[in-house]
């Protein structure tokens, strides 16, 4: 049955990037090139799917409005994976039928490991806005446009420990997911490794809501602050208990964090967060504030950083289209490590191994909002 | 210290459990039937109150009153539509037909409201009480209160009152009890009710301490308060107050001092342990019976 459907992949593969070498050949105008693609439009994740498919539909709108790549319409086509696997593989076969291109995602990363092999296997170009565990891009069609689980990992300490100077810290985090776990995992070595003592090493699993036995065990450990690496629903669940509990101690993040000011009540509550983003939509960056004002024109919202991600993903791709002059998959992989895009989460190049040269920013939650810090 | 606070967190969750079990085993001991779709009434509940209070903008006592009785309506109207006509058929065929009614709520309320979590209107701002280092959060001294009055209400009213005679009478002996001139139909329908009521405080509880509101928020702690009716003994109504808070704590301290993965597979090994142990459980009768 397996063997039956990668064949099938295969095939459809075969014709896709055969037609898309037949259309690379024809220097007509009315060319499409598109852009496939899938990420949580439902369930608990759907606020990083949503954001990276409108970061993506006003790339491609820009890009579309100035006349195209290389007089190629960009077209997306970007499905619901609710960022779990089987969906993911689902939606990948979709769009792969469809006549996908190129693909921009998955947006988390359990769903971006369920199809990181068969876009391998198609030999297609595919580019996650914000799966960040390490094993996202171990193929060499796959390049990412967020920073990875354990250099957040690794950065978060670091500035826990160096810049902040806490000495006793503790973490909780989701053990049932690659993202957190891998996070934690990086955190907690580099803390160690600094110097720092890990006072609590507490653990949940997804779909938990009751975060209280963890939290009365942090507070008895006598920490500094508490570092979550969690996604912004698990981070709104325990930012909520532990004010229920009165712990007051500073809170750290990873990326997971965006978003998580619209699921809370009284968003003040997370004041003093911090957690480390590459995106901030109050960034005085003249390309920032540009995408921040044609996206809430358009979608009437404050982008966040996976709608940057998404934004990036598809300037990534118009940089590869240019640099290799062509639309095949193989010519677009390769000239991925030459070009240099001036993104909205910074300005980047790429690794072979499929990582973004950027720096990371932080964000500050201060009066129940966002804030750069500097 | 440390211990003390996590008993209080066990508590917390363990007096929903009890609070949902009571449920479960009134209808066992009723209807003789596992009724899995009482996880999902929790949910009803807390939708229904959240409709009264954050869209139509009802006050919060207005909400509360209309979400419990919608949910004591919904459970008759289950009864009368799912369980009613099944009287007679096989008990596995009941037990398929309460999992279908749970799987047709979930569904339902992710139709009309989608995955999305939404914000339960309701918080009750209780002081928290402070002795020493350990903090009792307002929020866990509500939940024992609220609890603590369903129960003694429940416990009074099943053995002081003539409506609570004739439940008792109908769970030792459906047709003697018939013969006797109890209306059974009446009696069963009182009994979903109060259960289903039961679970739409249990609901508004749940959702105000844990904030969020969605469409499978009842199903898992639904088969823990299951497991929590069984392991007091289901059909017993002091022993699903047992369970349910003995499951609470020990779901607290597995989760402190063995492993916070690992706290589910104990609560269901419970379950497993009891059946292979005692199956009556810890409160129940023991007769031979056919779930």
């Amino acid at each position: 049955m397996k063997l039956k459907k990668l064949l099938s992949l295969t095939l459809i593969a075969s014709t896709v990037v055969a037609g898309t070498v037949g259309c690379a050949k024809k220097d007509a105008g009315g060319d499409v090139f598109m852009i496939g693609g899938s990420g949580p439009l439902t369930g608990s994740a759907a606020s990083y799917g949503i954001s990276v498919k409108q970061g993506a539909e006003l790339a491609i709108k820009e890009i579309n409005d100035a006349g195209g790549v290389n007089g190629i319409k960009l077209e997306l086509n970007f499905l619901d994976d609710e960022a779990k696997a089987q969906p993911a593989i689902a939606a990948y076969n979709k769009v792969m039928d469809e006549g996908a291109d190129a693909i921009l995602g998955t947006v988390t990363s359990d769903s971006m490991l369920a199809i990181t092999e068969l876009t391998n296997e198609d030999g297609i170009l595919q580019i996650t806005p914000s799966a960040s565990v390490q094993e996202a891009t171990k193929y060499e069609n796959a390049f990412r446009v967020c920073f990875t689980d354990p250099l957040q990992g690794v950065t978060m300490a670091d500035y826990a420990v160096e810049t902040l100077g806490y000495k006793n810290l503790a973490v909780l985090y989701n053990v049932a997911d690659n993202y957190s776990k891998g996070v934690a995992t990086a955190f907690i070595e580099e803390a160690k490794a600094k110097g720092a003592t890990i006072v609590a090493e507490e653990s949940f699993v997804t779909d938990d809501v009751d975060f209280n036995t963890q939290l009365t065990t942090i507070k008895a450990a006598g920490a500094d602050a508490l570092f979550l690496p969690v996604y912004y629903q698990d981070a709104a669940y325990i930012i909520n208990q532990a004010n229920q509990q009165g712990i007051t101690l500073p809170l750290l993040g990873s990326d997971g964090w965006d978003g998580v000011l619209g699921q809370l009540e009284d968003a003040s509550l997370a004041n003093g967060g911090i957690f480390l983003s590459p995106f901030a939509a109050n960034d005085p960056a003249e390309n920032v504030q540009k995408f921040v004002k044609a996206y809430q024109e358009e979608f009437d919202a404050v982008p966040d950083q996976f709608a940057a991600d998404g934004y990036d993903g598809v300037y990534i791709i118009k940089a590869a289209i240019e640099k290799a002059g062509s639309t095949d998959s193989a010519k677009l992989i390769a000239a991925m490590t030459e070009i240099e895009v001036d993104g909205v989460t910074g300005k980047m190049t790429f690794t072979p191994e499929g990582e973004p040269n950027k720096s990371a920013k932080l964000i500050e939650i201060v009066n129940g909002e966002y804030q750069l810090k500097q | 210290m440390k211990l003390l606070s996590q008993l209080i967190n066990g508590l917390n969750a363990g007096s929903i459990y009890a609070l949902i079990a009571l449920g479960y085993t009134m209808v066992y001991g009723i209807a003789k039937m596992i009724n899995f779709a009482h996880g999902d009434i929790i949910m009803v509940g807390a939708y229904v109150v959240w409709v009264a209070i954050a869209v139509l903008k009802l006050p919060v006592s207005v909400g509360l009153i209309i979400g419990v009785a919608a949910c004591a309506v919904l459970g008759i109207f289950i009864e009368k539509v799912a369980y009613k006509p099944l009287r007679k058929a096989p008990p596995l065929a009941v037990l398929i037909t309460a999992i279908g009614v749970s799987y047709f709520l979930q569904s339902a309320s992710l139709l009309i409201f989608s995955s999305a979590k939404r914000t339960f209107p309701v918080s009750f701002d209780i002081p928290a009480i402070t002795i020493g280092s350990l903090v009792v959060p307002g929020q866990t001294i509500l939940i024992l209160v609220v609890t603590s009055i369903c129960m003694i209400a429940l416990h009074l009213f099943i053995n002081k009152t003539k409506a609570g005679s004739a439940m008792l009478a109908v769970s030792e002996d459906k047709d003697a009890a018939q013969l006797m001139g109890v209306n059974v139909n009446k009696t069963i329908s009182m009994t979903f009710a109060i259960g289903s009521a039961l679970a739409a405080v249990a609901g508004v509880l749940f959702a105000s301490s844990y904030v969020y509101v969605y469409p499978t928020m009842g199903s898992l702690i639904g088969i823990k308060a299951f497991v929590a009716a069984v392991l007091g003994g289901i059909g017993s109504v002091p022993g699903a107050m047992l369970g349910g808070i003995l499951l609470g704590l020990i779901e607290s301290l597995s989760k402190t001092y063995l492993s916070t993965q690992l706290s589910n597979a104990i609560v269901f090994g419970i379950l497993i342990l009891v059946l292979l142990v005692r199956p009556s459980g810890l409160l129940g009768k023991s007769r031979t019976e056919k779930v």
